[in-house]
Formats: C-alpha cells, structure tokens, sequence
C-alpha cells in the first residue's frame, strides 16, 4: 500500500516545467498603487479621459471593498503596495509584425510550445500573445480582418475602436463587482480584444497565450469579447508563469457578450506556477470571468482546465437573458501540494427556456484542497428553464480534501434543476487492477485521472485538449518502463 | 516430470495485520491446473493476492519462486509482465477508459516488457475480435468504460478476454465462477479451456466443485484456516462436494 500511495505523491507533486526566467529588459512602473500610477498607465497607453475616469472610479470604489471572505482559499493579507503593476519589455518601437518582435521573447514562447511563427505558418491558430503586462504580437491580424473580425491587444483596441470599447467594456463585470475584479478594473494593463461581426463563423480558434515574467508584477489583463447577431467565435487562453519564490497576483477579468443567437466558446488551460511542496510561491490566480448571452438562442460555453497556481479563485458564469438562451460550464481542477482552488460558476437564467449544463471534476492530490463552488438561479421570469449539475471529486491519497458547494436559488415553479455530485478515491484497488495487467503505476494513475476526465476534456478544441493532458500529468511521457 | 513453474514453500501472510497464511506449500508445474478449494475466509483470495503482488498483502515468512526467480521481489505490474495473470473475483470499474484501450495498453505493456514490438490498432483489433468471439463480447461492450455498469457476468467474461488476449504463462482464476448463471459458467469455462494448453498453468480458486465439472482440474488442494489440508486428484472435488468442508477439517484433526 505504501508503495502505491508513494507514486501517486511523486506523480502529483511532479517539478514545474515551465519555470525559466527570459532575460528580457522591461520598462517598470515603481512598486505600488496610487492615482498617480493609475494616471501612469493610462499615459502609457495614450488612453482617452474616460477610460482613465473609469479606471479612476474602480480604484476609489476599491479602497473601500473588502477583500472577499467566503471562499475555502486561505493566504496571508496581500501587501498590494509591494506589486508593479506595469511592466512591459523594452522595446525601440512597437512591432509592426512578428519579425520585428525581440527574438528573446519569441524564443520563450517556443519553450512554451507556442511557437507563433511555426503556428501562423502551420495550425491556422491566430495567437494575441501577452507578456507581462503587453500584449507582444498579434498573428493572423490580416487574415481575420477579412471577415471583419477584430482581434488585437485591449490597448489597440481602445485606440482603434474605442466606440465598441466603451460599449461593452464593463457591461458584464462591472468595476464593483468584487474587490478582485476592481482592482483589475483600475490598473489593467493590456488583454485581448474581439468583435466578430453579424453572421461570420470565425475561421480559426483564436488563441491568447499569457505568461507572467517579470518578478513582483502583478498580471492584470483584460479580455473582451463581442459575438454579434448569429456569429460564432471559438478562443483558447492558456497561461504559464516562472518560478519564484514570492506569490504573484493574477486578477484578470473576462468579459463575453453573445448577441442573438450567436455563440462564444471559452476555453481554457491554466498552468501557471503553482508554489513548491511546502507551499513557497505560485500564483494567486483570482479571475473574475463572466459572459452574457445578451440575444435570444445565444450560447456561451466555458472549459477549464485548472492545474496550475497556488491559489485559483474563479467562477466563469453565464447571465443567460435572451430567451432560449444557453450556458454551459465544463470544468477540471487538479490542486496537487498545497494549493488550492475555490472554482465554479454561476448560471443566471433570467429569459424564458434558458438551458444550463455544469460539469465540474475535482482532482485533490498531496495536500491539495480543491473546491467547487456553483450557483444557480433561476429568475421569476425564466419560464421551463432547465439546470442540469454533475459534480465529481476524485481523491488522490489520503492528505486532500475536497468540497462542494452548490447553491440553488429557483423562483420560478416551472424550473427544472437537476444535481448530482460524487467523491471517490482513486482505489487502491483500481491501480492493482491495472498494475495486474502490466501497466505501470504512473500510467495507470494518468489512466485514470483521464478518463475521470473525459467529459470535460472532449469539449476542449484537439490541439488544448493534448496540451491539457499532458498538464494533468496524463501523457505516457517520462512513464517508467 | 517437468520443472516446477511456482514453487511455494512455507508461506506465511498478513493483512491489516492479522496473520491469514499460516504456512503453505504448493507446486505447480507447466500445463498442470490445480483447484483450490475451502470454505469462505480460509484465505484463498489472500493467495491469489500474494501471488498478484496486491499492495495491502504482507508475507511474514516463506518463499515463493516463479521461473526459479524470487517472485516476491517483483512489482506486480512486473508479475503481469512476465505472465501472472489474476482474474479477479470483484473486477473493479474504472470510469472514462475504454475497454479496448486499457486492452491495448496492458498488451503493450507485455510486448515491450519482452522485446516484441508494439501492436498498432489494427493488428490489435484483429487479434482482441478473435478472442472476443470465443467469449461472446460484442464490440459495443469493448467501448464501454472497464466493467462500468457491466453485469456479473460481463465482468467475469471481460476478465477472461484479458486472460485470452495477454496469454498468461500461470493464470489465477479467483472465483470466476461466483455470480455466474450456468449459460455464463458454460462461456467461461469455455473460455479458460481454450486456453489450457502444455506450457500454460492454471489456479482455479473456488467454492463449488460445479466450476471443476467444465474446468477438470489435475489437483485439488483443500485450504482451511490458512493450511492446505488436503490434496488430491479431481475425485477430491466430488468428496468434498458430498461430504462438506466440516468432513475433511474433522479429518485434518481440527
């Protein structure tokens, strides 16, 4: 028995591959928060008097929010003055194309695995490729301007199409959302933009690579996507960060907004630092992600694949208004050493005969605590609007811990709401049964884990869904024998 | 006579810490199938377990060599390599994996264990149709996650594909027959016919002599309170049947 325990510890507690340091010089803002550096960065980016009067507003609004206090995470007080919070590599001038981009920096994202010349060339993904704090190269810009799909950095976009900017920018997560997503509000630095126009289907996923570099910076990114009438978008985030001793402050907000029957697709695969063993370092990853299906027949669907961080706090939810509207919210967390996450979502059905599916599997492994957090509403008006939730926890030893917290909330008689939720252990009894018939533990355990999985999985676009396998430690990769 | 296959000398083993084995001695030479016999929690699975290389089994004392190597020094993925096959009495569930992927997989993992290159999907999927016939599995139940939602039955005929397909050199069949209505007793022991073959030994563990009527063993071991008390040939079944286990335990002077 020890044995096995043994080999899920080592295959849980593996080392963090993606901890290198790029030796990039940066332009930094000195550490700390202030109107002045709020006003900093606004200049930075040559942004218009409103957005810096908005920004202005979150942070006085912020100064008074408490810092939320009911979810499972546990952290010291965050010393909010010791964070830059702008950081952009140096560079003579903004680039123009991939070429121009300091060649360091595209060397990283190939250690990455994001190779984006090879990817512009080959996979027809178009990458927004954010480092630190600015966004670095936009592939595929021209190829999506065809069909008059806006894709580019938020900054650009605040400069080029400031009208849909001001639109939608704060429609979904308003700045007093939560003390996270304020904070955000006021500092954020750069993310991705995206309008798909009425009627296109975009032609290719859309891909946003993060990674956090420079130390003591905070990541505060900002995406914004608009499907307008009947159009459908499909986008990948995927996100690493070095290692360091000291936690680093992730607070992005994502806002998703689908118009009549369009639909948004949402996918992503977080593998940011998740801190050591003992529980040095890693990444406070406090995301506040949200869509509304704004139109009728509108749908927005959200994938995670959870792994890294030291601590994930995030909840991408649905406000489903249009009638006939549908969310979906597929979802695994693995929390290995001591990390820990507090994730879910919230399905708001608000229009008549709105349709939610949650599919959410916990993985806690070491002494990883891992826990799901849901709500759904159903509103007065949500006439034979429809719920369904699963939520599955899977143990990995016997120093985790997992929890579910689903709260219903139905003021409608002719809802239907449906929830089911299992725990169990990766059986002592499972691993012999396959150890029985010749296949190593480590590849039985990955065996496992991804089929507990699959559900989740199989919704991610092939490309992630491999690269999320590999992140749960299921590739048979550097299996022993 | 040919060499000894598994030598079992005096063996002694404990779970949670309560001593099952107190002692046994057992010889199994190739092609030779050996029933054991003995009422509930004489410590037959406890056996089958040692012999698997099951984690929560601790052997305290004795010997036991497989090919003339320490058995016992082997991982238990490396017994299955190297040709122990255990067909379990409970088959475990395991959720999302396909059948005919762990199928493959657990072939594999033999086939490279032994140097022989790797079968890709097709050459796999002519070989596992073959044996799949033989145990009347359709090819929806090999898509289905391992034993999930499978009858008592389907379990016990999925375990003796995995016998079929990973060809064993010393198989141990745990009460494969348990749960079993005569049709499925019929297409097992078929089954685990098929297989009997000169370099191919057998432990069948069971309660009823009726499993033994379709798997004719050449011994019958009795195992009562952790001690083989008795051996035989296939007639011992039919005693035993007759006469109950409290017969031979009064005989063995307990």
């Amino acid at each position: 028995m020890a044995g096995s325990t043994h080999t899920l510890e080592n295959l849980a507690n593996r080392e963090y591959e993606w901890g290198f340091v790029t030796d990039i010089e940066a332009d930094q803002a000195p550490p700390g928060l202030s109107e002045d550096i709020i006003r900093l960065i606004s200049h930075k980016k040559s942004e218009p008097g409103w957005l810096l009067e908005w920004r202005l507003r979150a942070f006085r609004r912020w100064l008074e929010m408490p810092e939320p206090a009911w979810s499972m995470v546990q952290h010291p007080p965050i010393d909010y003055q010791s964070i830059v919070y702008y950081s952009a590599p140096k560079q003579r001038k903004a680039p123009e194309s991939l070429e121009e981009v300091d060649p360091e920096l595209l060397r990283t994202y190939e250690k990455l695995g994001i190779p984006l010349l090879e990817q512009k060339r080959l996979a027809g993904v178009a990458v927004d490729a954010v480092f630190d704090s600015v966004s670095v190269a936009t592939t595929f810009k021209q190829e999506l301007e065809k069909h008059g799909i806006i894709f580019s950095s938020f900054s650009e976009a605040v400069q080029k199409h400031p009208d849909l900017v001001r639109r939608y920018l704060g429609s979904v997560v308003p700045y007093s959302d939560n003390k996270h997503a304020c904070l955000n509000s006021a500092v954020f630095t750069d993310g991705s933009f995206v309008y798909v126009p009425k009627g296109v289907r975009c032609p290719m996923e859309l891909s946003t690579y993060f990674r956090i570099n420079a130390e003591n910076t905070g990541q505060f990114e900002r995406t914004l996507i608009v499907a307008d009438e009947r159009s459908y978008v499909s986008y990948l985030e995927g996100c690493t960060a070095p290692k360091r001793d000291d936690n680093q402050l992730h607070a992005a907000v994502v806002e998703l907004v689908a118009l009549d029957h369009a639909e948004i697709k949402y996918s992503t695969v977080q593998n940011w630092y998740p801190g050591d063993a003992e529980g040095r370092g890693g990444i406070y990853n406090f995301v506040t992600k949200r869509g509304k299906c704004l139109g009728k027949r509108s749908k927005i669907s959200w994938t995670q694949v959870e792994t890294g961080s030291a601590i994930t706090w995030k909840y991408p939810s649905c406000i489903l208004q249009g009638d006939d509207s549908i969310g979906e919210f597929y979802s695994v967390a693995l929390t290995a050493n001591r990390q820990q996450a507090d994730t879910g979502t919230k399905m708001i059905h608000l229009g008549k005969r709105t349709r939610s599916t949650i599919v959410s599997k916990g993985i806690s492994a070491g002494r990883g605590v891992n826990t799901y957090r849901g709500l759904v509403k159903i509103g007065p008006r949500a006439d034979g609007s429809r719920n369904y939730s699963q939520c599955d926890s899977l143990l990995l030893g016997d120093k985790c811990a997992a929890h579910t917290f689903p709260y219903l909330e139905v003021k409608n008689p002719t809802a239907t709401v449906e929830h089911e939720a299992t725990t169990s252990k990766i059986g002592e009894d499972q691993l012999f049964f396959c150890q029985q018939r010749g296949i190593s533990p480590e590849d039985a355990v990955s065996m496992i884990v991804n089929g507990f999985c699959k559900q989740v999985l199989r919704e991610l676009p092939m490309e992630f869904a491999v690269e999320a396998q590999k992140l749960l430690g299921l590739s048979l990769e550097g299996s022993v024998g | 006579m040919n060499a000894p296959l598994l030598e079992i000398e005096d063996l002694h083993a404990s779970a949670g810490g309560v001593e099952i084995l107190h002692g046994i001695d057992l010889v199994v030479r190739a092609g030779e199938v050996h029933a054991v016999m003995g009422p509930n929690g004489s410590g037959k699975s406890t056996l089958a377990g040692v012999l698997a290389g099951k984690p929560s089994i601790e052997v305290t004392r004795g010997k036991v060599s497989y090919f003339g190597r320490n058995l016992l020094d082997l991982a238990p993925e490396e017994r299955a390599r190297e040709g122990i096959f255990l067909a379990f009495q409970y088959p475990v569930e395991i959720p999302g994996v396909s059948n005919m992927y762990f199928l493959k997989a657990a072939l594999n993992a033999g086939r490279k264990h032994r140097g022989q290159e790797e079968l890709d999907a097709i050459d796999f999927l002519t070989l596992v149709r073959e044996k799949m016939e033989l145990m009347q599995i359709d090819e929806k139940m090999m898509n289905r996650s391992i034993n999930e939602g499978f009858s008592g039955g389907e379990k016990k005929r999925n375990e003796v594909l995995q016998m079929a397909v990973l060809e064993p050199r010393l198989a141990i069949l745990d009460e494969t027959d348990s749960g079993l209505d005569i049709d499925a007793l019929r297409i097992v022991s078929n089954g685990v016919n098929a297989l009997r073959s000169p370099d191919r030994s057998m432990i069948v563990i069971t309660h009823y002599q009726r499993l033994l009527d379709y798997i004719v063993p050449d011994f019958v071991h009795v195992l009562a309170s952790g001690r083989i008390i008795k051996s035989g040939g296939k007639e011992l079944a039919l005693e035993l049947e007759e006469r109950g286990y409290a017969w031979i335990e009064g005989a063995a002077g307990r």
